[in-house]
């Protein structure tokens, strides 16, 4: 695209020629077919976005993992979020991503077209800041997300406190990717050779939790940004640790991550959060890949404060979003895909979200229904 | 200087209670159709908008079209941005500007606009004066006459400040064939410049950018640029302004109306630094986000160096781009080129990303 103004810090990482130079390597090194996960959905759409996949030598097939925030978020979480949402008196606050994702019957933009208060919030310090200026209203903050959010959402907590809100408090729903690498690399069915391990992730929490994973299952991983030249990179160091066939943790996004990441936030996740076994959609439970309030704040847990019990909820049965986030099928192999699901009327969270497989293949075009490219 | 024994009193006596006069929100009693509405009518609206036939003050205009030949291009539009005032324009700039475009995009001359005004109760006098001014400066840099109008205010609560409804009338010259099923292959695809600013200011207005930025809304009447461009070239066979949906979701509705394909190239669409950055940050693409003063231009590949020249010189064009091509493969399809050789398909935009911007 062109610009006015000044060169920004993205156009070196976007360069055509530097990701054609870093293509042609890894066709030079690539001997056999490989198959590689991106972890995390933005690094899918990236890919998509970019049509990396298109340059990309046939040997190598890219899986998309499970790094959705929304898309994971159990359908158990999603109903009791829809279920706090409609009682009286409570301000529903979430990221817009999750207004759109169906629950067993609605979702939360229906809640708010029959009168629920449902605001969308770009960080949860706004939901603090809601419950502020709402003294008399429940303010209730959906805080979805991996270990990204983490220390935001801790943050959100730990403000409140600080200035005695006790009409704040949030639905603890986020969630943590090495537990879901041991069970994605575990399974009897696993395909998958290498990770690109999820940037952003390994910004707040390092990358010193790879290098017992890559040795236990003998799986390369490879610390990968998000700009197109950082995943080919990415790619690169991935293939070329299986061509020599040597297994390791390395890091292609040291401009980001350090092998200790942000200590301060870490600190403040633990201070705030601690793991506990939870429910991914699709997936099922994985031990210890949540994160629930400490027994300190759990003032501040809407799970408490709320009694949702007796919620019964039931997954769409054709929507093979499962499958699709463990990256055992594409999305063009749902028979849903296009038709009876769309971003607009959405059957699983992957086709609403924007970090979402099915969105991303709707998106940027890989065989859509009424599209021949 | 106070003294211990100030005993002087200021004796006025008894004074009648006046009634309030209401001068500086509007309540209930402006919309009621009488003496208020009136006033309301005569001393904010006929100042700032009024022209002849306007004044007449019946309960509809009477134009004189005889003189007048061609098709008559009409369209109609509800303004119900939030917030009402924003970086490079406000809520009657919008309202003026959005209709005079639409009348435009048939290749007519707009000529008259209507304009229905719900008031919420409370809403300050003078930010309706400031808005009204807004409307007829837009309307002096368009040429247009609002010919009729409609006031209603409803109780506190029940609106958002203001919301403005105007329908617009104008004129195709004999000849002007132009619409979105006219794309032909071979045909050449440009825009009139950079993308998403109005989008992204509404965005910051609101404050929900959560950090500063330089971008103005791109709001105004492009009806002049688009006469100067059909003086020149009349073989112009599409125009479209990428209003909510962004470029990619009009130009997905030419390719289906039309029966065709277009291959844009990436690298060559506008985009300002500022508003890349914030899409960025926020996961939005800029082929998706609202403009509120380009237009799309869809004509011969042979006539395409001529009409960017001319749009350029519009101040609203200086960034005008060739930017793709009509195919007759594919119908229905918008395909993009990246940077990288790749395409990629651009489908209609889904859902609403930033509602309420227009």
């Amino acid at each position: 695209m062109i610009d006015e103004g000044s060169p920004d810090f993205l156009t070196g990482y976007r360069d055509a020629k530097l990701v054609h130079s870093v293509i042609h390597e890894i066709k030079q090194r690539i001997t056999q077919s490989w198959i590689l996960m991106e972890i995390c959905g933005g690094q899918t759409h990236a890919i998509m976005q970019y049509g990396l996949d298109q340059l990309l030598p046939d040997e190598i097939e890219l899986v998309h993992g499970p790094g959705c925030p929304v898309c994971v978020t159990s359908l158990e979480l999603i109903d009791q979020a829809l279920w706090i949402a409609k009682q009286p008196d409570v301000i529903f606050t979430s990221f817009g991503d999750m207004l759109r994702v169906p629950g067993s019957q609605e979702d939360l933009f229906s809640v708010r077209a029959f009168g629920g208060d449902v605001r969308v919030v770009y960080s949860p310090m706004n939901a603090v800041k809601i419950a502020q200026e709402n003294p008399n209203k429940e303010v209730v903050f959906f805080a979805i997300g991996f270990e990204t959010t983490a220390p935001v959402n801790a943050m959100a907590v730990i403000q409140a406190e600080k200035i005695g809100l006790h009409n704040f408090s949030i639905l603890p729903a986020n969630v943590l990717v090495p537990p879901a690498m041991h069970t994605i690399l575990s399974s009897p069915g696993n395909r998958i050779q290498g990770f690109l391990a999820a940037g952003h992730v390994c910004a707040v929490m390092g990358y010193w939790e790879y290098p017992p994973i890559a040795d236990e299952y003998q799986t390369p991983i490879v610390v990968t940004g998000f700009e197109p030249l950082d995943l080919v990179i990415g790619i690169l160091q991935t293939i070329t640790m299986l061509e020599e066939d040597r297994v390791a943790a390395e890091n292609a996004y040291s401009r980001v991550v350090s092998f200790e990441g942000n200590r301060a936030a870490q600190k403040m996740i633990n201070q705030v959060f601690e793991p506990v076994d939870r429910s991914w959609r699709g997936i099922g439970e994985i031990p210890q890949s949540g994160l629930g309030l400490r027994k300190a704040y759990k003032d501040y847990d809407a799970e408490r404060r709320f009694d949702s019990s007796g919620i019964n909820t039931s997954e769409s049965e054709i929507c093979i979003a499962g499958q699709v986030l463990q990256g055992i099928k594409k999305p063009y192999d749902c028979p849903a895909f296009g038709t009876l699901c769309t971003p607009q009327s959405p059957l699983g969270a992957p086709m609403v979200s924007s970090e979402g497989a099915c969105a991303a293949y709707y998106h940027y075009g890989r065989k859509t229904n009424d599209v021949r490219a | 200087m106070t003294s211990e024994h100030d005993d002087s009193i200021n004796m006025q006596g008894p004074k009648c209670p006046l009634p309030h006069q209401p001068s500086e929100s509007i309540v209930i009693g402006h919309g009621s159709g009488g003496q208020m509405t009136q006033d309301l009518i005569r001393n904010i609206f006929y100042q700032r908008i009024g022209n002849p036939i306007l004044a007449e003050g019946n309960d509809a205009a009477r134009l004189s079209i005889n003189e007048m030949k061609g098709q008559l291009a009409v369209s109609t539009d509800s303004h119900v941005v939030s917030p009402l005032f924003y970086p490079g324009g406000d809520i009657g700039r919008l309202a003026v500007s959005g209709t005079v475009n639409d009348v435009a995009m048939l290749g007519a001359r707009p000529a008259f606009l209507t304009a229905g005004f719900i008031l919420e109760e409370g809403f300050p006098i003078q930010d309706l004066n400031q808005i009204i001014d807004s409307m007829a400066e837009a309307c002096r840099e368009a040429d247009v006459k609002i010919v009729a109008g409609d006031t209603k205010v409803v109780e506190k609560g029940k609106a958002d400040g203001l919301f403005i409804n105007t329908a617009g009338f104008g004129i195709i010259p004999e000849g002007r064939i132009i619409g979105g099923q006219f794309a032909q292959p071979g045909d050449a695809v440009l825009i009139s410049g950079s993308l998403g600013d109005h989008g992204i200011a509404i965005l910051q207005a609101r404050g929900d950018l959560g950090f500063d930025s330089n971008i103005k809304s791109d709001v105004a009447p492009l009806n002049s640029m688009i006469e100067d461009l059909l003086i020149a070239i009349p073989n112009v066979h599409v125009l479209r302004d990428p209003t909510r949906g962004g470029l990619g979701t009009s130009l997905k509705e030419i390719s289906c109306q039309s029966q065709v394909s277009i291959h844009l190239n990436e690298e060559s669409i506008p985009v300002k630094q500022d508003v890349r950055a914030a899409c960025e940050m926020l996961g939005f693409d800029p082929l998706y986000l609202a403009n509120e003063g380009k237009v799309i231009v869809i004509l011969p590949e042979e006539d395409a160096e001529k009409a960017l020249e001319i749009i350029k010189k519009s101040p609203y064009g200086t960034l005008a781009m060739r930017i793709g091509s009509v195919f007759a493969e594919d119908p229905g399809a918008v395909l993009l080129k990246t940077a990288y050789g790749t395409t990629r398909i651009l489908n209609l935009l889904s859902g609403e990303i930033l509602p309420r911007i227009c």
